[in-house]
């Protein structure tokens, strides 16, 4: 680590001669570190679910959440440092009150997510800050625009996506993602596939346990954010841990 | 033992107004002057106008065994024009919040969208606890309180129902602030014309089943009909009940003029 | 007010003693007033119009001060613009109109201004919002607005019919808005109407003459 930088790295607001802004790179191997966060769009609802590491047993169960709501209908899903995705979350929050106090509705995802994204680039551009360490995934459904999902990266940049994921396994988790045709999907099929889909990529050698954390929002949520909502969160563990017996068995062969 | 510390307050009101000033709700802007507002003084001095312009009359609200109602008519009046006749004046706040509105109709659309945002938040905590009506009451009396002491009411008379920890909340509030609990409680011409037939009904000390609630106030209305020249027939009702909070209507009150009739000369 | 003096033109304010009207019909929105500015009793401008564009879709009747109206106006066509361009979408008809109110509520100890904001959006097709003196907000399928509409209540809400053709809703519109003409000394001039679809706006002028047309040689 300390020959790559070559001084070019302290600061967010000075490029190294190759054209790279250290200080982004080093933002995202936050996001790396964290456990996995995946977002699935179906075809009449949409699902965060997380990977929640746990790190020392003497947590309560719903301590250190990577799942937020910033509207009624709008869930945030945080990977990377946690302290700057409440941060950010805050910012959200602010920013759809803000939105509805202006016009009388709910703010739209997609602006909503150009203006956090604004918020995060900003603090990619001066020396006195450092970036935010933290990739978030935005999703919303309403009845008149369905189901929507976007990413901020740290560098402030965003994308609207029918899947995607972020964290340790961001990699295995979009390998798996790509299998599956989310046009056509219900909520119970995007349940047990976000169950099945952290299970499998949760690594058990490196971190050896983790809390299954999802939320959902669909017309059976009554359009309303919902963390842990039963009887999908039970869906979606019976499926995950299915899957997970499954590999485990298919090792054994 | 820790009076050399000084990161323990000494202070005694620290972060609260100065004697003299208002308390700054969180998310608000207002100065700190008590005139408080938009105008500036002339050489009259500073005039605060602030009187209605469209408004509701009288909401009733009764408390039933196992729920809370509250009705009211759908009329906003524009001085005596019976202008805007199809609009809800009760509201569902959560499932276990209502309110009724009376008074100046925009002070009460500004305020019921500082309760949705309120609602909001509640969701944001994630901890599937919704602001119960005893809080909600207690609030408005500050905010109404604070908004009279700037001279510069809102110029309301509200309802607030629903269930508080599984037991029936009836509680009126006014633009000065002031606020009561009652089994029974009225707003404007209802004070007058409602709360006296609703107490003939409970005043041997029973409760009212939900249908006699009902109907009760079907009767309270029909009488504010009659004798309201800022009444309307057509009114919507609120419930709350533990299974929830729903706003029912509009309906039409029962008419009789029969009397009409026998009625010669003056 | 000194009759023999000035006729109230120094001490009234510039305003639009009005008549104003919307009409929600089964493509769009038809919007109507009067052309008269007065000062006290001195007709200030003849010809005024006091339908405002705010978006290409979206118009606003104005009535009250004119001053206010208009500065209000001004505001509310700045952001939206300014909205639009940011979002690459045309503005609510809902979102202009909760932006009038917070305007018309926040100062209304300070404005004297009763708006009718109207227009199309692709969500919610036609759609007419009232914003009367303090500040309320208000969607209703037809209003009225201004000092004449007072004589007209009786008359619109007797002929007005839900969900009009195009045409039928215009003859509607200027009917109405000539009988307030004709009964309310502060409404006067041309009827002017607009007619909002998904396509724009489409203007009329329509002139209170006997013949109907602009010029007539009285006898």
């Amino acid at each position: 680590m300390s020959s790559i930088g070559t001084g070019y790295d302290l600061s967010a607001s000075q490029f190294s001669p190759d054209g790279r802004v250290y200080q982004i790179e080093y933002a995202g191997k936050a996001v790396e570190m964290s456990g996995t966060v995946i977002g699935m769009r179906g075809k009449d609802g949409i699902v965060l679910a997380v990977e929640k590491i746990v790190t020392s047993q003497l947590y309560e169960d719903d301590a250190a959440t990577r799942i937020f709501t910033v509207d009624k209908n709008i869930g945030i899903a945080i990977a990377g440092l946690l302290a700057d995705g409440r941060y950010i979350v805050d910012i959200a929050r602010q920013e759809a009150a803000n939105f509805r106090q202006q016009f009388e509705r709910t703010i739209p995802l997609k602006q909503l997510t150009e203006r956090v994204s604004a918020y995060v680039h900003a603090y990619t551009l001066y020396s006195a800050v450092r970036p935010f360490g933290v990739s978030v995934i935005l999703a919303s459904w309403d009845e008149e625009q369905g189901p929507q999902l976007y990413k901020i990266e740290p560098s402030g940049t965003s994308f609207g996506y029918f899947a995607c994921a972020s964290g340790k396994a961001e990699q295995q988790a979009k390998t798996e993602m790509e299998k599956l045709k989310f046009a056509e999907m219900s909520v119970e099929d995007l349940v047990q596939n976000a169950g099945k889909i952290i299970y499998q990529v949760h690594d058990e050698l490196r971190n050896k346990d983790f809390h299954f954390e999802m939320s959902l929002i669909s017309k059976e949520t009554k359009g309303l954010h919902r963390l842990n909502p039963q009887p999908w969160y039970d869906q979606a563990v019976q499926a995950g841990l299915a899957a997970k017996n499954e590999d485990d068995s298919d090792n054994e062969i | 033992m820790y009076s050399h510390n000084n990161i323990f307050q000494t202070e005694l009101w620290k972060g609260g107004p100065s004697p003299g000033q208002f308390y700054n709700f969180p998310g608000t802007n207002y100065n700190n002057s008590n005139t408080g507002g938009f105008t500036a003084p002339d050489i009259f001095g500073s005039k605060r106008s602030s009187s209605p312009i469209t408004t509701g009359t009288s909401v009733i609200g009764v408390k039933f065994d196992g729920g809370v109602m509250i009705a009211a008519d759908n009329l906003v009046s524009y001085g005596s024009l019976a202008r805007y006749q199809d609009v809800q004046r009760v509201f569902k706040i959560n499932e276990k919040t209502i309110i009724g509105a009376g008074g100046d109709f925009a002070d009460f659309q500004s305020l019921k969208r500082s309760i949705d945002q309120k609602m909001v938040e509640d969701m944001c905590y994630q901890d599937d606890i919704d602001m119960k009506p005893k809080s909600l009451y207690n609030w408005l009396t500050r905010i109404l309180y604070n908004r009279r002491s700037r001279i510069n009411p809102l110029w309301l008379e509200m309802v607030v129902g629903g269930m508080q920890d599984g037991e029936p909340f009836l509680g009126h509030v006014d633009l000065r602030g002031r606020a009561y609990e009652d089994d029974v409680v009225a707003t404007g011409f209802g004070k007058h014309f409602a709360l006296p037939l609703v107490r003939e009904q409970i005043s041997n000390g029973e409760v009212l089943t939900l249908n006699q609630a009902s109907q009760v106030l079907r009767k309270c209305m029909e009488v504010l009909y009659y004798r309201d020249c800022r009444a309307i027939s057509k009114y919507s009702v609120a419930v709350s009940t533990a299974q929830g909070t729903i706003v029912q209507g509009p309906f039409e009150v029962n008419q009789n003029w029969a009397l009409a009739t026998m009625i010669k000369g003056y | 007010m000194d009759f023999s003096q000035d006729y109230g033109i120094h001490d009234n304010a510039v305003s639009t003693g009005t008549t104003i009207m919307a009409v929600e019909f089964n493509g769009g929105v038809v919007i109507g007033a009067d052309s008269r500015t007065s000062t006290g009793l001195f007709v200030a401008n003849r010809v005024t119009d006091k339908l405002t564009r705010i978006t290409d879709k979206i118009y606003c009747c104005r009535s009250g001060s004119a001053a206010d109206t208009q500065a209000i106006a001004d505001i509310v066509a700045y952001s939206l613009n300014y909205h639009e361009n940011q979002t690459g979408e045309e503005p609510l008809v809902a979102e202009a109109a909760s932006e009038f109110r917070n305007y018309c509520y926040n100062y209304r100890d300070s404005l004297l201004a009763g708006i009718i904001v109207a227009g199309w959006d692709k969500r919610n097709g036609g759609q007419v919002y009232s914003i009367p003196l303090g500040g309320m907000l208000k969607r209703e399928s037809v209003t009225i607005g201004g000092s004449g509409s007072s004589y007209i209540y009786g008359y619109v809400r007797e002929a007005y019919r839900p969900q009009m053709e195009k045409e039928d809703c215009v003859a509607f519109v200027v009917k109405a808005v000539k009988h307030a003409i004709y009964h309310d000394g502060s409404s006067g001039g041309v009827v002017r109407i607009g007619i909002i679809t998904e396509d724009g706006i489409e203007r009329r002028v329509f002139f209170n003459t006997e013949s109907g047309n602009p010029v007539e040689i009285g006898n």
